[in-house]
């Protein structure tokens, strides 16, 4: 069990001082500037050394990913951008960071701007968090005001400017490209790849965006160590994380834990476990409504990583868990999913505008049993047509929750269909 | 989404002094030349200031940015946080209706709104009061079910207790935002399981529902005075040189300024309007926008042979004059310019006049 004194986010739940001076008084801004004089290269063989990997979804390594920025301006300026665009159904956790531990994020903005030579950083923050915007602010104003940012930032010699920047309600923009884009005052819609950001990104300069969790846990990691950091979780899934769990448990909370943590033992040890026990579980979404859920039989054996829930052919995702009991119309809990991709499709894939609203649909008709038997075929059969056709991976989202249900559920939605044909409930159905 | 703009539309739209003067400050956090960036948050501080978005007010902010016009529109109607209609003059009330909250009862507080405020979202109810809409996962799903009202974020709801506070915002009065349950903010409801040694000195309230009460805008009509402007990037003085005030371990700081090898500044020769009243077209220097242009003919630069001229000194002159420090030399403006006062051609020039 992952202890008090290992925990990154030491305010998470904004119970202790949120000012600077409370965050000093908690470590952090210790010596920042020292960890600046060790060098760019330092930086990133530390980060890539823990083994931390991004905590936006995509798991993609932190250090390599920073590796791809150019060594040597080319007379453009290089930018940090922070993906702030919290949206995905289910995450709640870097909410929890901006408005009661803020000083990680500015921290580690300079830390990892500095990594990657960029004068300037833009944290991109959701439009529906205004109060986590006012916070966020007020913490860049205290650092501004103590000289850890601006001019000679925390006496490190390096000149660093950290603005906020927000949008107005778009998940996509939660994609870096399309947030690139918002963040240039246009529509938020995706850019194809390549250029990739780091060659051509914010302004045609070079740009690596990265998740707020990813960026906050950089300074405790450079001050104690890649090594420590690495102690968590199994191989090649090191570290803590930031656990969100909602939906039917007895005390749903945002939560720091090692990775590669039963999923049992996160529920019951943190969130009082399943409402009416463990066998009342009917299915999890392991992390955030992009991975396809998991069934009971398979929560019962699950470790919370990216390669474990990949080899279920689910995902760690953000780390976003939403489980359901066995009163959720778990159809019904897909179904609004389809909606919401439906609702957020940017609209510039034809696979993806017209599937998201085909899909959405038919799911339509199989949460009321109102479908033929095949359609369930063919809902599959669309659901592959959208996959991997789009520029962004918001057609993948849309795709991987309706293959999730009906490769584990198909039972469920047969007999649905069964029952509003005949008026009969097979045993299945009748539990 | 469909989306189009309402078809009665007020005659014109004008920022408060202090929202106007808010606006003015963000554009200051891009690049010169890429003050379009600052076009979500002004559309949105033009809706906070009317409560909806109208087409003057869209039209208003395109010309502050030099943007055209259809761009300015693509944007209100992409985002969808943009209330493209009058919204109740008391509060639009947005219940996040995505799975979490689904599953936990959001669907109740639908049935709320449409029992209470109207049958159809965005449409306003009977005394003009209030108007609703279901919104996407709003990012607060460890406290579902919740809803966002006016700035604030209304989580662990019941049907009831919902029902209650429309009524009480109907009165007049503002409820108390965040957990409704007796949570402080995203902790296990029956008692800390981490963390533990952390719970002291706390506030009254987490985060987000101290600025609430703080400020108390929750429902209010921004005009940009509730909170004092700072725009600490605008600021190029070197804090950390003065003593810092409680270095533990560190060895007593270097004066910064020693370290980086400031140049004397110098005053270039200066003109007091351009000659024969034709100045060059300075936006052809890359990295020079109209306002930067307009900066430039106020100091008395007009002509591209006058920035040729400039030496180290008279760089250091002109930056500390500018709040953009080490754009000269960044986007090579000397060498440009002496290029450009030949007659010949840059790559950037060769773009503005195609």
């Amino acid at each position: 069990m992952l202890q008090d004194k290992d925990r990154i986010f030491t305010n998470i739940y904004g119970m202790h001082d949120r000012t600077l001076a409370g965050a000093k008084a908690r470590g952090h801004w210790d010596g920042t500037g020292d960890l600046i004089k060790k060098g760019r290269d330092w930086i990133i063989d530390e980060a890539k050394a823990s083994g931390l990997r991004g905590r936006g979804g995509a798991g993609f390594p932190t250090g390599l990913k920073w590796s791809f920025m150019p060594k040597e301006s080319d007379g453009r300026p290089a930018y940090l951008v922070i993906n702030a665009d919290e949206s995905e159904p289910g995450t709640c956790k870097d909410r929890e960071i901006m408005r009661h531990d803020p000083h990680t994020l500015i921290e580690g903005a300079l830390l990892a701007s500095f990594a990657m030579n960029a004068h300037a950083c833009y944290i991109y923050i959701r439009g529906e968090f205004i109060r986590e915007r006012e916070c966020l602010q007020n913490a860049i104003d205290e650092a501004y005001e103590d000289g850890l940012l601006g001019k000679n930032a925390a006496g490190s010699g390096w000149d660093f400017d950290l603005y906020l920047h927000h949008g107005a309600g778009a998940y996509i923009c939660g994609e870096e490209t399309a947030l690139l884009e918002s963040l240039e005052g246009k529509k938020g819609m995706p850019r194809m790849k390549p250029p990739f950001p780091a060659g051509a990104g914010l302004y045609g300069c070079p740009t690596t965006v990265n998740n707020v969790e990813s960026i906050a846990v950089i300074p405790t990691i450079l001050r104690r160590g890649a090594d420590w950091f690495a102690g968590f979780g199994r191989p090649n899934n090191a570290g803590t994380k930031l656990f969100g769990i909602s939906g039917h448990v007895v005390n749903p909370c945002v939560v720091e834990e090692e990775m590669s943590i039963p999923l049992r033992e996160l529920l019951e040890r943190h969130c009082g476990g399943v409402r009416g026990g463990w066998n009342n579980l009917k299915a999890v979404i392991p992390g955030g409504s992009s991975v396809p859920l998991l069934p009971k039989d398979i929560a019962d054996e699950a470790i919370m990583d990216f390669d474990w829930l990949r080899e279920q052919r689910s995902g760690l995702g953000t780390a976003a868990v939403i489980v359901m009991d066995q009163n959720t119309d778990v159809i019904k809990a897909i179904w609004r999913l389809s909606k919401f991709y439906k609702h957020e499709s940017c609209g510039q894939c034809t696979p993806c505008r017209e599937g998201t609203g085909w899909m959405m649909r038919v799911m339509d008709r199989l949460v009321t049993g109102d479908a033929e038997p095949e359609e369930i075929d063919m809902l599959l059969d669309v659901t592959k047509q959208v996959e991997g056709h789009t520029i962004c991976a918001l057609g993948d989202a849309a795709a991987w929750p309706i293959q999730g249900l009906i490769r584990h559920f198909r039972n469920e939605i047969e007999d649905r269909i069964k029952h509003k044909r005949t008026g009969r409930v097979s045993a299945v159905a009748a539990e | 989404m469909l989306r189009r703009l309402h078809p009665e539309q007020p005659d014109s739209f004008a920022f408060t002094p202090a929202n106007q003067a808010w606006a003015e400050a963000q554009m200051t956090k891009y690049p010169e030349g890429r003050q379009a960036s600052a076009i979500i948050p002004l559309l949105w501080r033009a809706q906070e200031q009317e409560g909806w978005l109208t087409r003057p007010a869209i039209e208003a902010i395109a010309d502050m940015l030099d943007m055209a016009y259809i761009r300015a529109l693509e944007v209100a109607s992409f985002y969808f946080m943009f209330q493209l209609q009058p919204v109740g003059s008391v509060a639009h009330i947005q219940i996040c209706g995505t799975t979490s909250c689904m599953i936990c009862g959001a669907e109740d507080l639908i049935g709320v709104c449409k029992e209470k405020i109207a049958a159809k979202p965005h449409a306003l109810s009977a005394d003009g009061k209030f108007s609703w809409e279901e919104v996407e996962c709003l990012g607060a799903c460890a406290n579902a079910p919740m809803a966002q009202i006016g700035k604030d974020y209304y989580e662990d709801l019941t049907a009831e207790g919902f029902a209650a506070m429309l009524d009480d915002l109907a009165a007049g009065k503002v409820p108390t935002p965040g957990p409704q349950n007796g949570r402080y903010a995203a902790e296990p409801l029956s008692g800390l399981t981490s963390l533990t040694d952390h719970d002291s000195g706390k506030k009254q309230y987490n985060g987000s529902v101290q600025l609430a009460a703080d400020i108390g805008d929750t429902v209010k009509r921004i005009d940009g005075t509730e909170v004092p402007l700072l725009t600490p990037w605008l600021d190029r003085s070197d804090k950390t040189a003065k003593p810092a005030p409680k270095a533990k371990s560190a060895p007593a700081p270097k004066p910064a300024a020693a370290e980086v090898a400031e140049v004397a500044e110098k005053e270039p020769a200066l003109l007091g309007g351009a000659r024969d009243g034709k100045p060059d077209d300075l936006k052809l220097l890359k990295g020079v926008g109209p306002k930067l242009e307009g900066l430039l003919n106020d100091l008395g630069f007009y002509h591209f042979d006058q920035v040729a001229s400039w030496g180290p000194e008279e760089v250091s002159w002109v930056d500390a004059r500018l709040s953009f420090k080490g754009r000269i030399e960044r986007d090579g403006w000397i060498e440009q310019a002496k290029i450009l006062a030949a007659g010949g051609e840059t790559e950037f020039s060769k773009k503005q006049d195609g």
